[in-house]
This record gives C-alpha cells, structure tokens and sequence, in this order.
C-alpha cells in the first residue's frame, strides 16, 4: 500500500435537521482498489457520495483527495480534478442521444467557449473531433457503440447504466464513484458489469461503489466499508465482514428490500 | 439535394428578392420582423438552449438601444461603430443583473426578468441621469452609413437587417453545434447531472445571458437607426412577452423554428388586419391552436448530428 491514500474522508459529519445522516465517518480508499460502501437503507451511503462529490457540504469533517482538501469545492472542479461519478437514480441527459451524453464527460477536458465556436477555429474543430473520438471510444468500451444516436431514454434500464459510467469515464477520472451500478440489472447484466469494473481498475482508476447485490460486492471489492445509521460499524476485507457479528445483526442477516434512498 | 438544402435556398432566395416587388410598407413590416428574428435568436440562446426562463430581454434590447441613440446624439459617433459598443454595454448590464438572480429556477427566474424590464422602461421614463430624455425619449439619431453610403429608406434597410439577421443565424448554427452550445442543452436537461459532469453550470448560464444580451444590445443600434426615435415606450413588458412567444411558439432550440415564428408572430397581425378590431382575436385563436396541436414549438428543436466517418472502424476507448 502507498503511503498516502488516493482518498481519506476523516471525521465526516453531516445532518439534515436533526437527523444525523452521516456522523464521524473516517475511511480511506486507495489507490487503484475496488472499494465497496454497504449498509442498509437510509445508513446515509449516498449521502457520503454526495459528500464528496460536493453536492452537499458537511458540517464537520475532511475529504482529502490526493492529500488535497475538496470540502467546500464546487462539483464541476472536484470533476476536474478527477473524480467521476453515476447516480442512483438515473440522471442522464434523456432527450439527448447517447453520443451526447458521453460528450457532457469531455467537456471538463476541453476548452474552447462561445468565440470560438463562432469563428470556427482550426483548433476548435481538432477539439472536436477529439472529443468524439473520445466519447465513441468509452460507449464502445462500455459496449453501447452500436447505440450511439439513440436518445438516452430510448434505451434499456442496463444500458443507461451503462451510459452513465461512459459519461463518468469520459471525464478521464482518476476516482470514480458508483451508486447502486447494477441496480435494476439481471444477472447476466450484473456479470457483465463486474468484468467491466474490472476493467476499469485495469485502467487505472480507482472505483469506490455503493451495492446491494452482496454477491457483486464480495466479487469485485478488495475493502468494504459498512455503514448503519451514518455510523461506520465496520470496515475490512470481505472475508471479515462477513463474519463481522455486528455487521450481520444490522444488514447481512436483515433480509434485503429495495427501497431507494431519495437523492 | 436534400428537402431541406433546397427550402433553405429558396427561403434565402425569396427573402433577397422580396423587396423589388413589395411597397415601403411591406418592406417595413419585414424590417420589423427582421429585428425580432434576431432579437428572438439572442433570446433563444437563454430560452432555448439553456432553458431559462427569462421574460425580460426587452431590458438589454433597451440598454443597447439608448446607448447608441445617446452616444450618437451627444457626441456625434457613427451609429454604426456604436453596433459593438452598445452590445458590450447590453452585454455588461446583463452580467450585472443577472449575476444576483441566476440561481433561480423557472417561474421564480420569470417573475425577477419581467421586473427588470420594468426597472428599465421606469428608470427611462424618469430621466435616469438626466440622459435617456424621460417619456419623450430621444430624437435625431443620425442614419447609418456603410461604406460612404447613408442608408435610408425601408429598402435599403432591408438589406442592412436581413444581412445582420444572416450573419446571426451563421454564428448561431455554429454556436449551436459548439461544446459551449452542447453545454447549455446539459444544463437545460439537467443541471445537477451537468455539474456531475464537470460543467459549471452557473457560469454557463451567466455567459449565455451575456451572449443574449450582447446580440440584443446589437440589434438595438440598428433599431435606433430605423426609428431615428427612442422612446420608453418601445421597450415595453409586452416587448419581451413578444419575443418570448416568438422563440417558444416558433420552437426553442431551433434556429429554423424561432425564424418561422418571428415571421408568424410580428407578420401574421399584419396580414390579419383585413379582420379589423377582430385580428388580435384571430391571432390569439391561432396561437391557441398552435400550442394545442404543436406542444413543443411549429418546429422544435432536432438532435444535432455527428460526422463521424473520420474515427476509421471499431476502436477501443481504454481495453
């Protein structure tokens, strides 16, 4: 393990009203792992990701990325810096075709703005086609390349998923974060889906996912982090919380229900 | 050709020789619709791309309109060297006022522009640093001059609005097919996703209100010349409730659509008159029906299109 993480959330704090949704959460993710985040509905998981993704700001705490504060950021510069992520409940750009959609994740990668698409510059129009090569190349690596003009919502639950994570890859992120991937999907979805997280790490990014589908977890994380009532009741490897007693009493053993949290 | 290459060759056909067989009159009319089809095209880049509803555009058309009508008169600068001018000031009043309010969605962000635009025509009307010449408004703004020739009647200024009206198309479908163009529609799809993705969505907005009311504030120098008159009067609520309807009647998003409406909206009542006291009745019947059978605009807006012959075969983005 390298010395300092790629990700360090220490003492993160968050309430809504007088609901603490995330109380003294402090976890590391490192670099180039698959790092898993459970717990039952309502723990605050999303909230944690909406944390870091600078959606919301926490009461307390610190989130280092790469030894760098992120607090207080603003959402599109934590993405340029290198942290992408999907939603749990879908969030494309539905009327937009799938190319497009892909598109939106290059943008934080390009630079030209409304003069320059005015005058048509040399260098605006290679931009261009940068970003398409880019953004056919992540549908393709997500296997969406023969669906690329389809409006995003013309297309399968799975494959919107999909299209998310292209989108999210197309930032060129070196973190990227995972909210509920195989939601909704069937099993062969699922294993298509593990060997594409796979990939991704090959690629060099470093995955941090929120599942329910334990199978999946316990698959592809090398680290899982539990969390009940926005408290942290455990962490390790997979072999061990599972065998964790406190972990079991408050979610492996509950049977699983599919509520969603609301974000 | 396509259906399309070929109405657009026949529009563009039509509209350059129109005025030969059209009197001052008709000519004047297409004057005016000329200045809304671009005052609607600026406004379709805050309405229509981004998807702000923003019912005071008839604000920064005023601002550019006063400061040439004002710089002209006072100290004699060619009006139309004042053209980039009184967009840059336009463009500044927007960045000033909008600045504040761009957080706000939807009908909040209505209520805000439609008081700005009254703010404007109010200050103007008091005299506002005794300059705007109150009610009466300002006369004598010299006619412009292109190239040692002055323009002066409809005719000639035909040609002057309808050959800045299609440089704004030109610049606008480049715009449209732009990252910042494709960054506006994010925005106007979702703008939490859009922020997820690393768009800022708040300086977006911020620029494509300034872009509008750059263009605006542009428009505004050739209508000071047209009218050779300011007044407040111009610059009404209902100014900007007219160009509203013309971008979401016409269809928002669409450069064709908001064209075709500037055409129904300033031109239709003119052809209705026949109906004399009945053809704002014909009119607004007409719209009805429109909005009924045609939600989305006459022509709404078309997914944008992608030449991707370059990208030889298959290839992977990270295997």
């Amino acid at each position: 393990m390298s010395a300092s993480p790629l990700l360090r959330l220490s003492q993160l704090t968050k309430s809504f009203g007088g609901v603490m949704a995330v109380n003294q959460v402090s976890f590391d993710v490192d670099h180039g792992t698959i790092v898993g985040l459970i717990g039952p509905n309502g723990a605050g998981k999303t909230t944690v990701f909406n944390l870091i993704t600078g959606n919301y700001r926490p009461d307390s705490g610190e989130i280092l990325f790469d030894g760098r504060n992120i607090v207080n950021m603003r959402t599109n510069r934590i993405v340029t810096l290198g942290i992408a992520r999907t939603f749990q409940t879908i969030r494309l750009f539905q009327n937009m075709s799938a190319l497009e959609n892909v598109l939106a994740g290059c943008h934080c990668r390009m630079r030209s703005g409304a003069i320059g698409a005015m005058l048509r510059l040399p260098w605006q129009k290679r931009e261009e086609r940068q970003a398409l090569e880019i953004a056919v190349g992540e549908l393709e690596f997500v296997g969406l390349r023969s669906q690329l003009d389809q409006a995003a919502r013309n297309l399968s639950y799975g494959n919107q998923r999909l299209l998310e994570i292209a989108r999210a890859l197309a930032t060129k992120p070196r973190f990227l974060i995972l909210d509920e991937p195989a939601g909704g999907m069937n099993d062969y979805e699922t294993q298509v889906l593990v060997d594409l997280i796979n990939q991704i790490r090959e690629r060099g990014i470093t995955v941090l996912l929120i599942e329910h589908d334990m199978n999946l977890v316990m698959k592809i994380c090398e680290k899982l982090v539990v969390l009940e009532y926005g408290v942290m009741i455990a962490q390790g490897a997979p072999m061990e919380i599972q065998k964790d007693q406190r972990v079991i009493d408050a979610y492996l053993g509950a049977p699983d229900d599919d509520e969603d949290e609301d974000f | 050709m396509k259906p399309a290459t070929i109405i657009n060759v026949l529009v563009v056909a039509t509209l350059l020789v129109a005025p030969y067989w059209l009197n001052a009159y008709w000519v004047d009319v297409l004057n005016s619709i000329g200045i809304y089809a671009v005052l609607a095209l600026s406004l379709n880049v805050i309405l229509g791309y981004a998807g702000l509803f923003h019912m005071g555009h008839a604000a920064f058309f005023a601002v550019g309109t006063y400061t040439t009508a004002i710089l002209n008169t006072q100290f004699g600068i060619p009006v139309l060297w004042l053209m980039p001018l009184s967009g840059l000031t336009a463009g500044f009043f927007a960045l000033l006022v909008a600045r504040p309010i761009i957080h706000l969605r939807g009908d909040y962000l209505l209520i805000v522009t439609i008081g700005i635009v009254e703010i404007v025509r109010i200050a103007l009307v008091n005299n506002v640093f005794g300059i705007t010449g109150g009610s009466n408004g300002i006369f004598g703004i010299n006619r412009p001059e292109l190239f040692g020739y002055v323009i002066r009647t409809p005719h000639e200024f035909y040609y002057l609005i309808f050959g800045f009206a299609a440089i704004t198309v030109l610049l606008f479908l480049r715009l449209e097919n732009s990252r910042f163009g494709r960054a506006l529609n994010y925005i106007r799809e979702d703008d939490v996703a859009a922020e997820g993705s690393g768009i800022d969505a708040a300086h977006y907005k911020l620029v494509a209100f300034v872009l509008g009311a750059f263009w605006a504030g542009m428009a505004g120098t050739i209508f000071a010349a047209k009218m050779t008159i300011v007044s407040p009067q111009s610059f009404t609520f209902w100014e900007s409730v007219v160009m509203f309807t013309i971008v979401i009647l016409g269809g928002s998003g669409n450069i064709r659509g908001v064209l075709l409406g500037a055409f129904l909206i300033v031109g239709l009542p003119e052809v209705f008159r026949e109906f004399a006291g009945a053809r704002m009745l014909v009119f607004g019947a007409a719209m009805i029906l429109m909005m009924i059978f045609r939600p989305k605009g006459i022509l709404p807006a078309q997914p944008r299109t992608y030449n991707l012959d370059f990208l030889a075969g298959p290839r992977g983005g990270g295997k």
